[in-house]
């Protein structure tokens, strides 16, 4: 089995540094040879899946930008780009893609939104089939066989729903776990998805953008404080058996605690993923940097270790986030207020 | 896009997905999966508790059998029993009744042994007699053809009455 590993991963060297010898006679010095990693961390206009040569294996995306003067306006990522230097730069209708990869107006006092099916919208969308398709066609396994042992699709998305159920929902929130096992199973699958889908190479790196894990966090928070109890909120503003001029020190910490709770689940989901996606592809730009089989040999090893790592942490960011939304609600719900 | 700060158009894409996702999950996935699992935990439990039943009935039922079995096992030992005791009795009975005839036949054979006895001894008395009388006659016949004879007889007579 390691052996064939080994051999997998010199083979694997070979074929990219074959390939990366005419990339790189194109590009420059060492920054260029790693630009792709935040390139891949960060979210675009248009979907990059591979360089060969010159030419360049792009999907190109719709740009939707709605404004109040000029209403909802549709174009194709692809007008944007100068065809000389397969860059955004160009002007198309008033608007362009800058450096960093946002999209700007020529009139600089024009405001608009940008809704654009960006990387990542792409990518999300493809999360939401995958879930919808795998739990659907579990369920659909209930609806014909009642009371039967799972099979196929449902048998392997059973253990975790019941997981979910049993170990998250149930000893987090307590007796009221019902109402919010359906928000925190979609969370769970969700997350994970994301996580692993976005392993995948050429696949956008969805749930390591900070825009949805603070979306992901935000709708926790509101979940949480939209069914907090009395107890929960005199806890916030009255603590109970605090003297009172303790209570002007306690009630600011408990106000911001409000807030650092989403904080924290956005920052860990973000963190983890992004890191786990840059030390991958660290490794891989270590192949080019140094232009050696050694250390292709080596890093193709690596990347293939961390890659199973990831497939733990794909889990297990999903697992705790899951797991916090759910504490988070239980506090909110629980009949007696925690007594410090 | 910068890395660490939310693009608007991609938290409202992501709002709306999620959103999107949840409503169709929680009505077309989790909703009759939950209920499906609880159903079938339901199930288990009910056939769980119903095997208990059953298997604590079949302990009922065996016990029954034995005990029916015991009272079974004690009738036919009674009834062996006095089988027993019956066909005892009637073998005493039958032996007294046998032996009360064979002493009653042996009684009665004994009495014609007598009566035949009786007449036997009465006919050989009879002969006895008669064949006396006959030697008696050729006897006299024999020794009173002579003087002598006669006189030693009539001798005879009178010594034996002397004697006596």
């Amino acid at each position: 089995m390691f052996s064939k590993i080994i051999r997998l991963s010199f083979l694997l060297s070979v074929v990219l540094l074959t390939f990366s010898g005419v990339a790189l006679a194109a590009s420059g010095d060492d920054e260029d040879k790693t630009s792709f990693i935040m390139h891949h961390i960060k979210d675009s206009h248009e979907w990059h899946f591979a360089t060969v040569g010159h030419s360049h294996i792009t999907l190109a995306l719709p740009v939707i930008i709605y404004s109040s003067d000029r209403g909802v306006e549709f174009y194709s990522s692809s007008s944007f780009v100068d065809p000389d230097t397969h860059h955004f730069g160009v002007e198309y209708n008033g608007y362009y893609i800058d450096e960093h990869d946002k999209l700007q107006a020529v009139d600089e006092s024009r405001s608009f939104l940008d809704l654009s099916i960006t990387k990542n919208v792409a990518m999300l969308f493809l999360v939401l089939i995958v879930t919808l398709y795998l739990m659907l066609s579990a369920s659909s396994f209930y609806k014909k066989h009642p009371n039967r042992a799972p099979r196929g699709i449902a048998s392997f998305v059973e253990p975790i729903v019941v997981f979910v159920r049993d170990e998250i929902a149930l000893p987090n929130i307590g007796p009221r776990y019902k109402k919010f096992t359906p928000y925190l199973l979609s969370l769970f699958f969700f997350i994970w998805i994301g996580n692993l889908l976005g392993l995948l190479p050429g696949a956008a790196n969805l749930t390591g953008n900070i825009a949805v894990t603070v979306t992901l966090a935000m709708i926790t928070f509101f979940v949480t404080n939209f069914n907090g109890n009395k107890a929960y909120w005199k806890h916030v503003v009255a603590t109970p058996g605090v003297p009172l001029p303790l209570l002007l020190i306690i009630v600011p910490v408990e106000i911001i605690g409000l807030f650092t709770k989403p904080f924290a689940l956005t920052v860990r989901l973000f963190v983890a993923i992004t890191a786990g996606h840059i030390v991958i592809l660290s490794f891989i730009g270590l192949i080019f940097v140094f232009e050696s089989y050694a250390v292709g040999v080596a890093s193709t090893l690596m990347v293939v270790f961390i890659n199973v790592i990831e497939l733990l942490v794909a889990t297990i960011q999903a697992y705790v986030f899951t797991l916090f939304s759910a504490m988070y609600i239980g506090a909110a719900v629980a009949d007696h207020g925690h007594e410090h | 896009m910068d890395l660490i700060s939310p693009d608007l158009g991609l938290i409202i894409w992501q709002t709306l997905g999620f959103a999107i996702l949840f409503f169709l999950l929680a009505k077309f996935a989790w909703k009759p999966i939950l209920a499906a699992l609880e159903e079938r935990d339901g199930a288990i439990e009910a056939s769980l508790s119903e095997a208990e039943k059953a298997k604590l009935e079949m302990a009922n039922l065996v016990a029954e059998n034995e005990k029916l079995l015991q009272e079974a096992r004690i009738e036919r030992d009674e009834i062996l029993k006095s089988a027993n005791e019956y066909a005892a009795k009637l073998m005493e009975d039958a032996k007294g009744e046998a032996s009360k005839a064979g002493a009653k036949m042996i009684e009665e054979a004994k009495a014609v042994i007598e009566t035949e006895k009786q007449a036997a001894l009465t006919d050989v008395k009879i002969q006895v007699a008669e064949l006396s009388l006959l030697i008696a006659e050729k006897l006299l016949r024999q020794n009173l053809s002579s003087e002598a004879s006669q006189k030693k007889l009539v001798e005879d007579f009178v010594k034996d009455i002397k004697l006596n």
